[in-house]
């Protein structure tokens, strides 16, 4: 069975259309909640035919939700592997969900809900973890449609809920407000300028946590970095996003700066390099996915400089995911060696660009 | 440097112990310190919870606690030790006094400041609330051998699940 993502309410990638605030320096926006179904052992203890009824639950929920419609849903237990791949890498389910993290083969009753913007993954390591995803820096929006979400599931399923913890979560980490707000954010000025160490210390001192391109456990590649929430207690909703807004602002204001510096004390060598960078993805036969995230990354930077103009930021921001292993494998309608994956991502980024090289300067 | 206990092999091991206000130090070889029950590895958490919080779980569970189960899905703090996650939410009830420091630890607060909840009041919602009370009495009839109990219970569960 081969999925067909075009079917997605916004065809999966409204978020990368670069048209949300700060799109030059942050990608996406994304926020979760963490809830469980009252009545139920949690997804990890659950057997499977409890799993399935917290599916069929959810379902109905879901079913009945105005700010869902249109939606679509994806049976995760039901897919190949390889299908499974690509709904990670389109950054609509988790590792997890998906089966891939090495530590748990998929889940019977694994599913995901997607809407316009809106997703809603079943039997997670919570039975429900809802996540709504924007362009840009966009945690206010991101929140009031997650929020009104969470109130029409909530009004229909019974929440596990505790007076004096909240919501309550499989892990400890995310019990309270369940909520885990994260901002993917591009900073190859701080990286460039040795000034990120501080910048990511300085994060953890405010209660706040990165990551990599993919969350939880990944690498940070191609100078992205997710900026979230590191606790979930003591403080609500509203609290944690203004202290994140507050953040992420200032690191925003950080990698301007670090550009702005870059340019003045190194502005041929950048412009150099980041040509380069432009060029190698603009010629190369055959990119590994880490060469061609820092390639993007270079030519990003370029773009935000304004040293490359005539190329968009959404081309660079469909170029991180439709060059991922599972989409050129899905685009060339066969599986891939990684030697073939290599070629076949050098292929599609060269095409990607010559598309635009017209208007490049 | 040999081991203090054989005399024989590396020592590998140095404990420090405090006893009575007096420190003494041994210095012993892997074999001897594992027939001392010193553990001299120690296994990588199996989930990224991180080693800060399973050196917290660490010393929230006395040993006398880990006899204790939850009522609704039988987990214990040993299979939370094991994995990091709880089994369900009336573990939050099971283990509250554990809960409220270890999530003091964790998030510097046990206190919900957010946003509150009501439960839509539904039959669902009684249903999943007297689902529990049945799977426990279920438990209790097994724990006494009423299996006659123990069978019409688990009909009961059946028809409502």
């Amino acid at each position: 069975m081969t999925i067909d993502l075009s079917l997605l309410p916004d065809g999966g990638v409204g978020w990368l259309d670069a048209s949300g605030r700060h799109s030059n320096v942050v990608l996406s926006t994304r926020i979760r909640l963490a809830r469980n179904v009252e009545g139920y052992a949690f997804t990890g203890r659950a057997r499977d035919g409890e799993r399935l009824r917290v599916l069929a639950q959810v379902r109905d929920a879901v079913t009945d939700a105005a700010v869902l419609k249109p939606h679509v849903e994806f049976r995760v237990d039901e897919l190949a592997p390889t299908d499974r791949s690509l709904l990670h890498e389109r950054h609509v389910v988790s590792k997890e969900l998906a089966g891939l993290d090495g530590h748990h083969a998929v889940r019977a009753g694994a599913a995901v809900f997607l809407g316009d913007g809106l997703g809603v993954m079943v039997n997670e390591e919570d039975h429900l973890r809802l996540q709504a995803l924007h362009s840009g820096f966009a945690l206010p929006d991101a929140y009031a449609s997650l929020d009104r979400l969470d109130r029409e599931l909530g009004a229909r399923l019974p929440y596990a809920y505790h007076p004096e913890f909240g919501f309550l979560t499989a892990c400890p980490t995310n019990v309270g407000t369940g909520m885990r707000a994260s901002v993917l954010i591009h900073l190859p000025g701080l990286v460039l300028t040795k000034e990120i160490g501080k910048v990511l210390s300085g994060l953890q001192q405010m209660g706040l946590t990165y990551r990599g391109l993919y969350g939880e456990g990944s690498e940070v590649v191609g100078n992205f970095f997710q900026i979230s929430n590191q606790t979930t207690l003591g403080r609500s909703e509203e609290e944690l996003l203004d202290q994140l807004i507050r953040v992420v602002g200032k690191v925003i204001e950080s990698e301007e700066e670090a550009r702005r510096v870059l340019l003045r004390d190194a502005g041929y060598i950048i412009e150099d390099k980041l040509w380069r960078a432009y060029g190698t993805l603009r010629y190369a036969r055959s990119l590994t996915f880490d060469e061609a995230m820092n390639y993007l990354s270079g030519v990003r930077l370029a773009v935000g400089l304004k040293l490359i103009t005539g190329l968009s930021v959404y081309t660079l921001n469909k170029l991180l995911i439709f060059s991922q292993a599972a989409h050129l494998a899905y685009a060339e309608g066969r599986p891939l060696t990684e030697g073939e994956t290599n070629l076949a991502r050098a292929r599609y980024v060269r095409m990607a660009l010559e598309r635009e090289a017209g208007a490049v300067g | 440097m040999l081991c203090d206990s054989c005399r024989e092999r590396d020592a590998v091991v140095h404990l420090t112990q405090i006893v009575a206000n007096a420190v003494t130090q041994l210095h012993l070889c892997e074999r001897c310190a594992a027939e001392r029950g010193v553990e001299t590895t120690v296994a990588a958490p199996k989930h990224p919870l991180g080693d800060f919080l399973q050196a917290v779980q660490q010393q929230l569970v006395p040993p006398s606690v880990d006899a204790g189960r939850c009522t609704f899905c039988n987990a214990t703090m040993r299979d939370f030790k094991a994995t990091g996650r709880w089994g369900c939410a009336r573990c939050y009830s099971t283990f509250e006094a554990s809960m409220r420091e270890l999530l003091r630890r964790v998030h510097g607060s046990s206190r919900h400041v957010g946003r509150g909840y009501q439960p839509p009041r539904s039959e669902m919602m009684e249903r999943a609330g007297l689902l529990g009370d049945l799977r426990e009495q279920l438990r209790r009839a097994v724990e006494t051998e009423q299996f006659e109990l123990a069978a019409d219970l688990r009909d009961r569960i059946r028809v409502l699940e």
